[in-house]
């Protein structure tokens, strides 16, 4: 009791966190006093050792890690249980978003999905000028950035050129703020390529928005669509994850004596723990935790039905480097063709696992494979398929050498480029890339040009100056700052040759 | 099967900074041009095959072999120690390529790419092959939509440059210097030909970029900005010109002495070529 008393006490009087920052780290403390769902010795064990990692969600899951709620459900019919009716213009829609999303749950505790918000807003458009949707665009993007501050907040728009598309990409350029992040949906045969010239020059100016491929992306969901979350989660819409857990390749690899082993033993071996892991998390949520008495099950935002569990896999830089050495071949992956290869193969094998492996209560009673993009408490370990820090080669030699993966990750691969600045005087350069990237089978395109002080830090935004101030020790107003400050400390990410930490969760008071 | 060769110093399959959009760049070895201010020079010689880089090689990627340096990628870690041992400017890693080499490079890449640039070195040394490769491109349908662009120096010869226009897309031209004799100073040859070869490509309106490094205390001098200003003027207002600030990264010898260019440096002349109506000047987005 006397540690416990201790942290909490830490907690409340740190003089960097706002009290909302304070309550969610007590929150996350009381719920950890629970015993964690019940897991087999051999599951624990491999969670204790770190061969698996449950993101530190928690010990008593009450809520989907991300929900996706459909929101044209209260656009359209208004909310009986939050007293709202259907709203008739583009004030009282945006106005009813803002409510909506101060009662949709995620493991960061604020919404990580606030929707397609081209779709949901077009039908009230009409009769407006592009400069009078400016300006609401920009009210409704001051006020999500001031009071939702959390960079892994997701707004999508796109695949088709249109005027809030447009206006959205040209408030989020000017204003450059950490919230929210943006995707753009971006197919071929849709989207004009203005409206991808006009994504790619944002990029240039805030290294916002990622790209996703949609017909790819599509072909993976079915009619009521997907959407991207977080950093780079590959959702059902009116529905979400209920849980990520990741397997650690390196890990595994530590524990393997040959690529022979590793394949057909130790990843089939922990690949099964990882299941068990994420199927006792997915049954305290579904069958303990009453979550789906919820307002948004009974008015049809989400559907029990739709969630899915999310597979992460990390590190697989370092499992094939480690297998390379194994047999002693020199070369690196990412570098070298045969590296390359190895690790197209350890996909293959994974997708394969997730295919033919039951999962109880998820969407279509299958997980989804994720190329997870690390936490901030990630040392010397690479997120997802990513090359490591600091030895990417150039962008091209980049995309190609991770393009065969792209298919296998059905819920999303976080993969970020990192452009030297001379692209500013070139955005052709950087349209082409993405264009191609996508055309190739990229599943999704993000970018970070060297110098924006807006960087991914593992995948959600960050500034850098906001960094600087906290380790000032000022306190920011923006819950993803600590993390990147975490992240920037512990994981050379920022040595990424324009800087980069990926990813989401602040996971626990440090 | 095209049968022309390259000796290549190296190869990118990403440049935003050689001509429109991304490109792929081949740089060719040897240079007749011979300037204290090259940030490449080991771009300039050609291996006499001394071995005196072979030693030097931390990683045994250098090797000799009956009497030829032979290297070895694989076993490189690009550190250019190599290049430093050399007495002569040539580089023991240039390997040749073919058509036939470079089609299959772009042929992987074609997607992510708006075109080719052959860079050096001075590119135009190896015409032939340029002619060649252009021309394979634009007959390959998969390729035909890259566009083919050189960066040079300017020294080719205009019956020379009659022969390669025709599949040739665009011209990068560095103007080095205005004036003759500083011209001389700075690169060991007179711009006699720079001059015509700039009027040439203007003329057959292949000229993509005019390209002028700002050397201070040589190139921004009041007389030789004040000749570039004319020369534009005379060629169009709309010539594109991208104004390029010294550095001392990569270069070697006493230019490491002279004066960087800053950013002030370079947007005061920017400044003077927009007064003059010079409408598409470009500055460097970075300076290091
Ligand atoms: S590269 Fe230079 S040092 Fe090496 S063998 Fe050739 S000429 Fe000699
Ligand atoms: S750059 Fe030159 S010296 Fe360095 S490893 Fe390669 S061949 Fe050897």
């Amino acid at each position: 009791m006397q540690a416990i008393h201790k942290k909490l006490q830490q907690i409340v009087c740190d003089q960097t966190l706002s009290p909302q920052q304070k309550a969610r780290y007590l929150s996350l403390e009381a719920e950890n006093l629970l015993p964690y769902p019940e897991l087999d010795a051999d599951t624990s064990e491999a969670l204790a050792a770190g061969v698996l990692c449950d993101l530190v969600e928690g010990h008593a899951p009450y809520k989907p890690r991300y929900v996706l709620p459909d929101y044209s459900v209260v656009l359209t019919q208004g909310s009986e249980y939050l007293e709202l009716d259907a709203p008739k213009d583009l004030d009282e829609a945006i106005n009813c978003l803002m409510i909506a999303y101060h009662h949709v749950p995620s493991v960061t505790g604020m919404p990580v999905y606030i929707g397609h918000l081209d779709q949901l807003l077009l039908p009230f458009c009409e009769g407006l000028t592009d400069d009078q949707l400016y300006t609401k665009i920009k009210l409704f993007w001051r006020y999500l950035d001031r009071t939702l501050p959390d960079a892994f907040m997701h707004a999508n728009i796109g695949p088709q050129d249109n005027p809030v598309a447009r206006a959205i990409l040209r408030v989020d350029a000017e204003l450059k703020q950490i919230a929210p992040n943006l995707t753009f949906c971006y197919d071929p045969d849709i989207s004009s390529d203005a409206i991808l010239q006009q994504a790619t020059d944002n990029i240039i100016a805030c290294s916002k928005p990622h790209i996703a491929n949609h017909p790819m992306h599509q072909a993976a969901f079915d009619d009521r669509g997907y959407g991207i979350v977080s950093c780079y989660n590959a959702l059902p819409v009116a529905g979400g994850a209920a849980t990520l857990v990741r397997l650690n390749l390196k890990e595994v690899a530590l524990r393997s004596t040959s690529v022979t082993d590793f394949l057909t033993r130790k990843l089939p071996y922990y690949g099964d723990l990882c299941f068990r892991l994420l199927s006792s998390r997915m049954s305290y949520l579904f069958e303990k935790s009453n979550f789906f008495t919820s307002f948004l099950v009974q008015e049809g935002w989400i559907d029990r039905q739709r969630f899915t569990a999310m597979y992460g896999i990390y590190g697989m830089a370092e499992a094939v480097n480690l297998l390379q050495d194994m047999q002693q071949c020199s070369g690196r992956y990412g570098h070298d063709a045969k590296a390359n290869q190895l690790g197209y193969q350890i996909s293959e094998a994974l997708a394969e696992l997730v295919q033919r492996t039951p999962v109880k209560h998820a969407w279509r009673g299958r997980a989804m494979l994720h190329s997870q993009a690390g936490i901030s408490s990630d040392v010397e370990v690479t997120p997802g398929v990513r090359i490591p820090y600091g030895s990417e080669p150039d962008p091209v030699t980049h995309i190609q050498a991770l393009l065969p993966h792209h298919h296998y990750y059905a819920s999303g691969i976080s993969e970020i480029l990192t452009l030297e600045e001379t692209i500013k005087n070139n955005p052709q350069a950087l349209f082409t890339l993405c264009k191609g990237a996508l055309a190739a089978g990229f599943r999704e395109f993000t970018a970070n040009v060297d110098s924006n002080d807006l960087v991914r830090v593992t995948g959600y935004m960050v500034r850098l100056s906001d960094i600087e101030q906290y380790n000032q020790q000022q306190g920011s107003r923006i819950n993803t700052t600590a993390l990147g400050a975490e992240a920037a400390a512990s994981t050379n990410i920022l040595d990424r040759k324009p800087r980069v930490v990926s990813h989401e969760l602040s996971p626990s008071y440090s | 099967m095209n049968s022309a060769q390259a000796t290549v110093s190296k190869i990118l399959n990403y440049s935003c900074v050689d001509g429109p959009g991304n490109r792929l760049v081949v740089f060719l070895q040897g240079c007749n041009f011979n300037c204290s201010s090259c940030h490449n020079p080991h771009t300039i010689g050609i291996c006499n095959h001394c071995g005196d880089c072979v030693p030097a090689c931390p990683h045994k990627a250098l090797t000799v072999l009956e009497g030829k340096v032979s290297f070895d990628p694989q076993q490189c870690d690009q550190c250019d120690a190599c290049l430093r041992a050399c007495s002569i400017n040539a580089n023991p890693m240039v390997q040749t390529m073919s058509v036939e080499a470079v089609l299959a490079r772009l042929t992987e890449h074609h997607l992510m790419l708006d075109g080719i640039t052959l860079s050096g070195g001075e590119a135009t040394l190896q015409a032939h092959f340029i002619g060649q490769l252009f021309k394979a491109i634009k007959a390959d349908a998969r390729l035909r939509h890259l566009s083919c662009f050189i960066d040079s120096n300017g020294q080719l010869g205009s019956s020379a440059w009659q022969r390669l226009l025709p599949v040739t897309d665009g011209v990068l031209l560095d103007i080095k210097a205005l004036d003759a004799d500083l011209h001389q100073t700075l690169t060991g040859r007179s711009n006699q030909r720079v001059l015509q070869s700039l009027r040439l490509l203007h003329q057959a309106d292949k000229l993509h970029e005019l390209r002028y490094l700002v050397i201070p205390g040589f190139t921004d001098r009041p007389s030789e900005v004040h000749a570039l200003v004319e020369l534009v003027q005379s060629l169009g207002t709309a010539t594109q010109v991208r104004l390029n600030a010294f550095q001392h990264h990569g270069v070697i010898g006493p230019a490491r002495e002279w004066p960087t260019a800053s950013k002030n440096d370079i947007e005061i002349i920017a400044g003077q070529l927009r007064q003059q109506g010079i409408e598409r000047v470009i500055t460097p987005a970075v300076y290091i």
